[in-house]
C-alpha cells in the first residue's frame, strides 16, 4: 500500500537527532510492550508480515506521531482481537470473559530462549525454485501500486538497477501478510545508481541497494 | 508522548506515575493489556520478564563489536564472515530473532556502506540489540536513501568524492552489519581492546571507528 510508512526519499522530516548514551528503553512501559509483543507473537497466530501490514494501516497522522513502541502496542492490540485471542470487549474493559477459554496456552519462560534464538525465519531454500535473474542482470522494478502489503518501496518503482546478488529463496511478504500463504520467491540485492533514483542532483558515486523479490522485477 | 518528555523517568514509571504523578494513558493501557493477557493464560509474566532482560542486558552492540574486532585480528574469520556472515557470526554464539540471515558489508578506503530500513525499522538484533530511536525515526528513514552524504555529515562523517557510498535498504529479511575500517594506530591492541573502540553507529555505517588517540 502507498502508505506514509514508505518514507524513502520524503522531504520535510527534519534533521536526524541521535541521543547520546541512549538507554535501551526510555520508559518501563516500552519494555513491557516489547515483552508483550514478542510473547504473544510466540503463540503463532500471526506472522511478521501481517504484523508490519497492521502497523501500516495505522491512520497516517497517528503513524507519524506515534513512537516505535506505541506502534507496537497498536499492532499487538489489534492483532490480538483480529486473530481471535481477545474480544474487543475484553480489550476495552480489561476484564477476561470467563465464558471464553483461550484457544492457546502461554509459552512458558522455559521456552523463551529457544524462541528468541531460532535460526530459521523467512528462508525457504528447500524449495529449489530456479531464480529468474542472476548477478549482473539489468532489471526494472515494476511500476505497480498494490493496495495491500508489499516490500517494494515506491522510490524504486519503474527504476532500472542491476542484480548484485541472489540471497536465495524467501517467503514472499505480500502474500504472507494477506493470506498467510508461504509463497517461495528469490530475493535479490538490487543495485540502483543514485542518479537513476533521484536524478542529476544525486551524488555520482552514490548507490542504493534494495532487497527485492522476483515478483517485483522484470528484465530491463 | 514525545521522546523528550520523559528522559528523567527511565526506572520509575513501572509502579507509579512519574514522581507520584498520575499514570499516562499509555502506561495504563499497557498495564491493563498485560494483566488481561496474564489472566487469560496467554502470556506467562516470567516469560515476559525474560524477553525484556534478554534485550536489556544480554543482546546489544557489544556483540557486534566482538564480531568486528575478531574480523580485524583473524583474517580467516574475516574471510568466513564475508563469505557466510550468518554462520561466522553464529561461531560467536550470536544467533536468533532478526538475525536469521545476516550479510556483513566491508568498508574500505574506496567504499562506505550504511544501512537503513525505509519501510519500518529492520535491524540486526543479535549483533546490535534493539535499534536506537533515531534509526527508527522519519528523518533517518526518509533521508538516508536520497541524501546519504548529508546524513553522514550530520553524524560528523565526511566522505570524500572519490569514495563510493552504498546505502542498503533492509526491505526483506536480510539483516546488514557494517564491518568498519580498522583505525590506524591500533596495531598493538588486543582483540578485546579493539572491541571496546567499535561503536554501534560504526556498525550501522553512520560513523567511523576512531583510534585510541582519536
Amino acid at each position: 500500500m502507498n502508505g506514509v510508512h514508505d518514507m524513502g526519499g520524503m522531504h520535510g522530516m527534519g534533521p536526524v537527532d541521535p541521543e547520546p548514551n541512549e538507554p535501551v528503553f526510555h520508559h518501563r512501559w516500552e519494555a513491557r510492550v516489547l515483552g508483550i509483543a514478542l510473547a504473544t507473537g510466540f503463540l503463532r497466530r500471526w506472522n511478521i508480515d501481517l504484523g508490519r501490514y497492521t502497523i501500516e494501516q495505522m491512520p497516517p497522522a497517528e503513524y507519524l506521531r506515534a513512537s516505535y513502541y506505541e506502534k507496537w502496542l497498536y499492532r499487538t492490540e489489534r492483532l490480538l482481537v483480529e486473530r481471535g485471542l481477545l474480544t474487543a470487549q475484553e480489550l476495552a474493559s480489561g476484564h477476561a470473559d470467563s465464558s471464553r477459554p483461550p484457544a492457546v496456552r502461554a509459552v512458558p519462560a522455559s521456552a523463551v530462549e529457544t524462541a528468541l534464538r531460532g535460526r530459521r525465519a523467512a528462508r525457504m531454500d528447500d524449495h529449489l525454485k530456479p531464480p529468474t535473474f542472476k548477478a549482473g542482470d539489468r532489471v526494472r522494478a515494476r511500476n505497480v501500486h498494490p493496495t495491500h502489503h508489499t516490500r517494494l518501496p515506491r522510490y524504486a518503482r519503474g527504476k532500472v538497477g542491476v542484480i548484485d546478488r541472489d540471497h536465495g529463496v524467501f517467503i514472499l511478504p505480500d502474500e504472507h501478510a494477506t493470506s498467510g500463504k508461504k509463497v517461495p520467491s528469490h530475493c535479490y540485492a538490487v543495485r540502483f545508481e543514485g542518479r537513476e533514483l533521484w536524478g542529476p542532483h544525486a551524488g555520482p558515486r552514490d548507490a542504493i541497494y534494495i532487497d527485492l523479490f522476483d515478483e517485483y522485477l522484470e528484465p530491463a | 508522548m514525545s521522546e523528550q518528555e520523559h528522559h528523567h523517568d527511565h526506572d520509575h514509571d513501572h509502579e507509579a506515575g512519574v514522581h507520584g504523578a498520575p499514570l499516562t494513558d499509555t502506561q495504563l493501557r499497557v498495564r491493563a493489556l498485560e494483566s488481561l493477557l496474564v489472566d487469560k493464560g496467554l502470556v506467562d509474566p516470567k516469560a515476559l520478564d525474560l524477553v525484556i532482560d534478554t534485550y536489556e542486558t544480554k543482546v546489544g552492540p557489544r556483540n557486534g563489536a566482538r564480531v568486528v574486532a575478531k574480523a580485524w585480528v583473524d583474517p580467516a574469520f574475516k574471510q568466513r564472515l564475508l563469505a557466510d556472515s550468518t554462520e561466522a557470526i553464529a561461531e560467536l554464539g550470536y544467533i536468533g530473532r532478526q538475525g536469521e540471515d545476516m550479510v556483513v558489508l566491508e568498508n574500505t578506503p574506496k567504499v562506505h556502506n550504511m544501512v537503513v530500513c525505509t519501510l519500518c525499522s529492520c535491524y540486526p538484533w543479535p549483533v546490535l540489540g534493539l535499534p536506537p530511536v533515531w534509526y527508527k525515526s522519519a528523518p533517518y528513514r526518509s533521508r538516508a536513501v536520497i541524501d546519504p552524504r548529508g546524513v553522514l555529515r550530520e553524524f560528523g562523517v565526511d566522505i570524500g568524492d572519490d569514495v563510493e557510498v552504498r546505502v542498503w535498504d533492509s526491505t526483506a529479511e536480510l539483516r546488514y552489519l557494517v564491518l568498519p575500517e580498522r583505525p590506524p594506530g591500533t596495531e598493538s591492541m588486543s582483540e578485546e581492546q579493539l572491541a571496546a573502540l567499535v561503536t554501534r553507529d560504526a556498525m550501522i555505517g553512520v560513523a567511523k571507528v576512531r583510534g585510541p588517540r582519536g
